[in-house]
């Protein structure tokens, strides 16, 4: 049933219908409404079995889920930006581990100069964490997504993370289809663990591996990610089955045949990016958008087939690789098919509003040819002022003869 | 049909609140609707912007509004931010909070468009008279309820009940009866620019 809600509520409630055993996390703006109503639902018996764990950081709420995961609990958490980053130690253990368990991003800029808005540095920053990545491109998919999660992280006993964009739709209140209770239960199955921490029957879990069998060991880590693209397509096609509702899998294209140009996006940009592709196809500008909703892994193939024959793409990229350059752009271009023309554009950083009117100006500058050239191109920067800042940074570090103006 | 209204005040008012209801009851009438709040570094005081969005389709687009057919200013004061105003369409509506009249307003240097149409409603006032507190969002959300005529009165109160459930049950009162005063003076208004109190 449709209600005007709140994303983070909406997607507490979803995760309360997953019944979790365990949720552990440490309140981070934008993510805080997120555990705040599921620490609500815990206090008032609403979830149950579960321990709600009160942790000192984000450190101690991935490790409090890892040793839940290890003892065979249902376990979950959320956080973002800085938050992503205090986990870092613990992130590849848990996918490393094997150990399945889902966990929210709000995305935030990572600071400093610090910055509590939207962009996607945090969850780009651990791309290569062994976690699966996914990305909402809006409030209803963000829901459907966390069903879908817990689905996949233990059909392949790897951790999940869900990436929605903080504020934009973590705070947007908006009508929202949260699945019902009985729903949920004939979808997802009870946790069935593929391995668990059992004083009677004890095993370790996490024993040393030395360089006799490190390298297969990340050999078959690299596999089992891989192959998880086949699952990912799996659970979201039998989730269509059993919601009636089409959501997640490896990417969504929005009238992308016989387009002459397609931008590719992540997350809520997508919903503007739809309504800009409208406009244009209106004026006889055939665009359309492609949405990456699965990051981790990379779904090579698909969007090399999804590309094929488009001339022109754009990539919009809501995180940067400082000192190299795009990130999203980079996966785009190594997918992409001869013949096609990647313009790697850096737009919204920091919760800088990306906007119809800025997205439909983009399209029609690099059809124009106006952003050619360009290895990566900081769409919205304010030029002048970065040209004077740029300008007076030079004239520093220039060698002087003593007098400096 | 699409309605783009744009809350301006500050931190304290109630203006994110203020959107979340206007599309909670345009929800309830059977519209599609999406609040949006901007936040700055929360802080009591600090000038404070939302959006809400209203349609007969799904609303897709999570943009902040930047060419409003309605600019809800909850603070006079803010009128002096020229940014305020911006993107407001030619023919569009501006309510604010003032128990000035608009001659007052037009008076020390608010520029009125020719076309636009300019509502001045004392909602501060009345919420202190009705709330004790000069919170003045209900009042704004029962006012441009009326001025856009695409949400009705029993949403707006249905609205206000649900969104401060949690509350004493005389908060909620106060607010549906805040929200209905500000309804009742802006319908007995005329049809242009106008001042009611």
């Amino acid at each position: 049933m449709l209600r005007q809600l709140e994303g983070s509520r909406a997607v507490a409630e979803t995760v309360a219908r997953c019944r979790p055993h365990v949720v552990a996390a440490y309140p981070i703006s934008p993510q805080t409404h997120i555990v705040e109503a599921l620490s609500d639902l815990v206090a008032a018996g609403q979830l149950a079995p579960c321990q709600y764990l009160l942790v000192e950081s984000e450190f101690g709420a991935l490790s409090a889920c890892i040793g839940a995961s290890a003892a065979g609990a249902r376990a979950y958490t959320a956080t973002s930006s800085q938050g992503l980053l205090f986990m870092a130690e613990a992130l590849p253990n848990a996918s490393g581990l094997g150990l399945p368990m889902v966990m929210t991003v709000a995305n935030r800029a990572l600071g400093a100069p610090i910055n509590i808005w939207n962009d996607h540095s945090d969850a780009m920053s651990q791309r290569d964490a062994g976690w699966l990545i996914l990305f909402a491109s809006s409030n209803q998919e963000a829901v459907d997504l966390h069903v879908q999660a817990f689905a996949l992280a233990e059909r392949l006993s790897l951790p999940v993370m869900v990436c929605m964009d903080g504020f934009v739709l973590t705070h947007a209140v908006e009508e929202i289809d949260v699945p019902d209770q009985a729903q949920v239960d004939a979808y997802l199955p009870a946790f069935r663990p593929r391995q668990q921490l059992d004083p009677d029957d004890p095993v370790t879990i996490g024993a040393m591996v030395g360089p006799e069998a490190f390298t297969e060991v990340k050999y078959l880590m690299a596999q089992r990610q891989l192959r998880a693209l086949d699952v990912v397509t799996e659970v979201a096609d039998t989730f269509a089955t059993a919601f009636g509702r089409d959501s997640g899998g490896l990417l969504r294209p929005y009238r992308t045949e016989d387009a002459d140009v397609v931008v590719v996006a992540q997350g809520s940009v997508l919903g503007s990016l739809a309504d800009v592709v409208d406009d244009l196809r209106e004026t006889g500008v055939a665009a359309g958008a492609l949405g990456v909703t699965c990051y981790r892994p990379w779904p090579w193939d698909a969007v090399r087939r999804a590309l094929l024959g488009i001339p022109r793409v754009i990539v919009v990229n809501r995180a940067v690789a400082v000192g190299s350059g795009s990130i999203l752009g980079q996966d785009v271009r190594l997918s992409a098919p001869a013949g096609t023309t990647v313009s790697d554009v850096v737009l919204g950083l920091g919760g800088r509003p990306v906007t119809r009117d800025g997205l439909r100006r983009l399209v029609l500058d690099v059809l124009a040819g106006r952003l050619d050239g360009e290895a990566l191109t900081y769409y919205d920067v304010d030029r002048e002022r970065v040209a004077v800042e740029l300008a007076r940074e030079l004239g520093d570090a220039a060698p002087t003869s003593g007098a400096r103006p | 049909m699409n309605l783009d209204v744009r809350i301006h005040g500050r931190g304290g008012q109630g203006v994110v609140t203020a959107a979340e209801l206007l599309s909670m009851a345009a929800f309830d009438q059977g519209l599609h609707a999406q609040a949006l709040p901007t936040f700055g570094s929360e802080r009591t005081g600090a000038p404070v912007m939302a959006s809400c969005r209203i349609s007969d389709r799904p609303i897709r687009s999570h943009d902040p509004i930047s060419r409003p057919d309605v600019v809800v200013v909850q603070d006079s004061t803010l009128l002096r931010d020229p940014a305020v105003l911006g993107g407001l369409a030619d023919a569009g509506t501006v309510v604010v909070n003032t128990s000035r009249t608009l001659a007052d307003l037009v008076a020390s240097g608010v520029v009125v468009g020719p076309a636009q149409r300019w509502v001045t409603i004392p909602a501060s006032d009345l919420a202190r008279r009705l709330l004790g507190r000069p919170l003045p969002n209900t009042a704004l959300v029962g006012a441009v309820a009326a001025i856009t005529g695409l949400v009705g009165p029993e949403s707006v109160g249905s609205a206000i009940r649900r969104r401060f459930a949690t509350l004493d049950p005389k908060v909620a009162d106060a607010n549906v009866s805040l929200a209905e005063q500000a309804r009742e003076l802006v319908t007995a208004g005329d049809r242009g620019s106008e001042s009611v109190a």
